[in-house]
């Protein structure tokens, strides 16, 4: 069942379901390009841009209201069935991953004022790098979702493996420098947080993915996602040799 | 009616994924096919009816829905110029067999109808009527019969005193538990309803659907309905029909979430047109 559906025979059913697809593109364009911003922020060193940044993460909470407002009325008026149901169940889910997103971008933001007003460090580069391979997932995504097109949406889940290696190459430089001067400890700490925040996106973009992927087939992705993130047990001691 | 023994036409197969019942079918119908004179209303139905469960028949009107759930207990008799072919047994005996007694299949297949038909007489005299049709005359079985029939069909506490009165009396909703009733006073093993819900309020409704929730188990049920929640919510195996035939057959779960025939999911999320 790959061709598009036909539309329903009340249309006005169709608008509403419709509606709730314009809300997730709006929804996610606007995450992305707060990730975008903040990412700039903190690579130009602009705080300007990160406090524009801070205030419009408003506009996502909005957008996640609108869409849960719509998914129960519409629920309730029309008793969506099959992938109607599916399609209303992914919007509720990928709204509140979308507002996850807006927040952990806000906070890349605000961290990144604070390491303006510190000495600039070597690893405040290789960050942002990972951040726009990031970036470039959240956009993937939204077009699988658009488009639905699991394919799509399969290929950006396995590429998160990748922003887990990259993640776990910052936490281990950062470690490194903190070790080598403590005064760089505090914009270090400040950088290992926005590295975080970065790769949870990512992870929460695996979600969206498996969510898409629901959507279109109608079971759930069984797939276990291979994870490269092994800093969870990474233990680095003062003088001992690097690695 | 004239039984045709063999035909030629290769049928696309029904999508097939039904809840197994744990006690087996209760009713097998293989390569069925029905004409009402020239025009052929069934191709090719293969299905079975699992024991103790719901089995709901679905699709736009003029599918074969009704028509199906008729000839499970051969009404479609009455009609002139109908034409059969294909085999349907119960408990493994064909009922289309010439020496099958019609009547005596039908005690064995109750049927509630669209509109509640209760006969005019008495609330206790219609629960007892298959009883006595038979001859039983015994005044405490009889009794016994009828407070088993009413209480299975939720229907004793509101009549119980009022069991001398004509049923006609009876509000909507009664009236078509008291038809549940007399279908059920008989002990069949089937219980075959057309529509049994859509001359009913929302509440009447609920009590039905309730009932139908109840019965099951101790007895197969098959129902057509028009309201496709309804077959959600009562059934655990669902059958979707189109223009005669039956396009996918499975449990009622998968029928409303993922749906494996393109007309099944268009026909349930209201794309059909």
């Amino acid at each position: 069942m790959d061709s598009p559906h036909k539309g329903h025979t009340v249309r006005s059913y169709d608008d509403e379901l419709n509606q709730l697809d314009n809300y997730i593109s709006e929804m996610g364009g606007i995450a992305e390009s707060q990730l975008a911003a903040a990412l700039d922020a903190l690579a130009k060193r602009n705080s300007e841009l990160a406090a524009l940044v801070i205030v419009q993460d408003e506009a996502i909470d909005k957008i996640e209201a609108k869409i849960g407002e719509a998914a129960v009325e519409l629920i309730a008026r029309r008793q969506p069935m099959a992938n109607d149901l599916r399609q209303v169940l992914a919007s509720l889910k990928i709204a509140q991953i979308l507002e996850r997103i807006g927040d952990y971008a806000a906070n890349v933001a605000k961290r990144s004022t604070v390491l303006n007003q510190l000495p600039p460090v070597e690893p405040a580069r290789s960050v942002p790098r990972m951040g726009r391979l990031v970036e470039q997932m959240i956009h993937e995504v939204l077009d699988a979702y658009s488009t639905r097109n699991a394919e799509a949406a399969l290929s950006v889940w396995h590429r998160d493996e990748g922003i887990d290696g990259l993640y776990d190459s910052v936490f281990r430089e950062l470690l490194t420098y903190m070790m080598e001067d403590p005064r760089n400890i505090t914009a270090c700490t400040h950088l290992l947080f926005i590295a975080k925040n970065i790769e949870r996106i990512g992870d929460y973009t695996t979600n969206v993915a498996e969510i898409i992927y629901f959507l279109v087939k109608g079971e759930p992705l069984t797939e276990t996602r291979p994870k490269a993130d092994t800093t969870s047990f990474a233990v680095m001691t003062p003088g001992a040799p690097k690695g | 009616m004239t039984r045709v023994e063999k035909i030629d036409v290769v049928e696309p197969p029904t999508v097939y994924h039904v809840k197994k019942g744990e006690q087996g079918s209760v009713l097998d119908i293989s390569g069925f096919n029905l004409w009402y004179g020239a025009a052929r209303a069934l191709f090719g139905i293969s299905m079975t009816v699992e024991r103790g469960l719901v089995t709901a028949l679905i699709g736009p009107s003029g599918c074969g829905k009704s028509t199906l759930l008729r000839a499970l207990n051969r009404m479609n008799d009455l009609i002139e110029g109908v034409t059969i072919g294909g085999k349907v047994t119960l408990e493994g005996n064909d009922i289309y067999d010439h020496r099958a007694d019609v009547i005596a299949l039908r005690k064995r297949m109750g049927m509630v109808f669209q509109k509640p038909n209760p006969f005019p007489m008495t609330v206790f005299d219609n629960v007892t009527y298959p009883l006595r049709v038979d001859g039983v005359r015994d005044r405490r079985v009889l009794e016994e019969t009828v407070e088993r029939a009413l209480r299975g069909a939720a229907l004793w506490d509101e009549v119980k005193d009022r069991l001398q009165d004509s049923a006609l009396g009876l509000s909507g909703g009664q009236q078509q538990r008291l038809c549940i009733a007399r279908a059920i006073a008989g002990d069949p093993e089937v219980l075959l309803m057309d529509e049994p819900c859509s001359a009913l309020d929302p509440i009447a409704t609920a009590k039905i659907e309730e009932l139908i929730d109840e019965l099951r188990g101790h007895y197969s049920i098959v129902i057509v309905t028009h309201n496709m929640q309804q077959a959600a919510r009562v059934s655990q195996n669902t059958a979707f029909m189109y223009l005669g035939r039956l396009i996918e057959y499975g449990e009622t779960k998968a029928m409303f979430t993922v749906p494996k025939v393109r007309q099944t999911h268009d026909y349930v999320t209201g794309r059909f047109g």
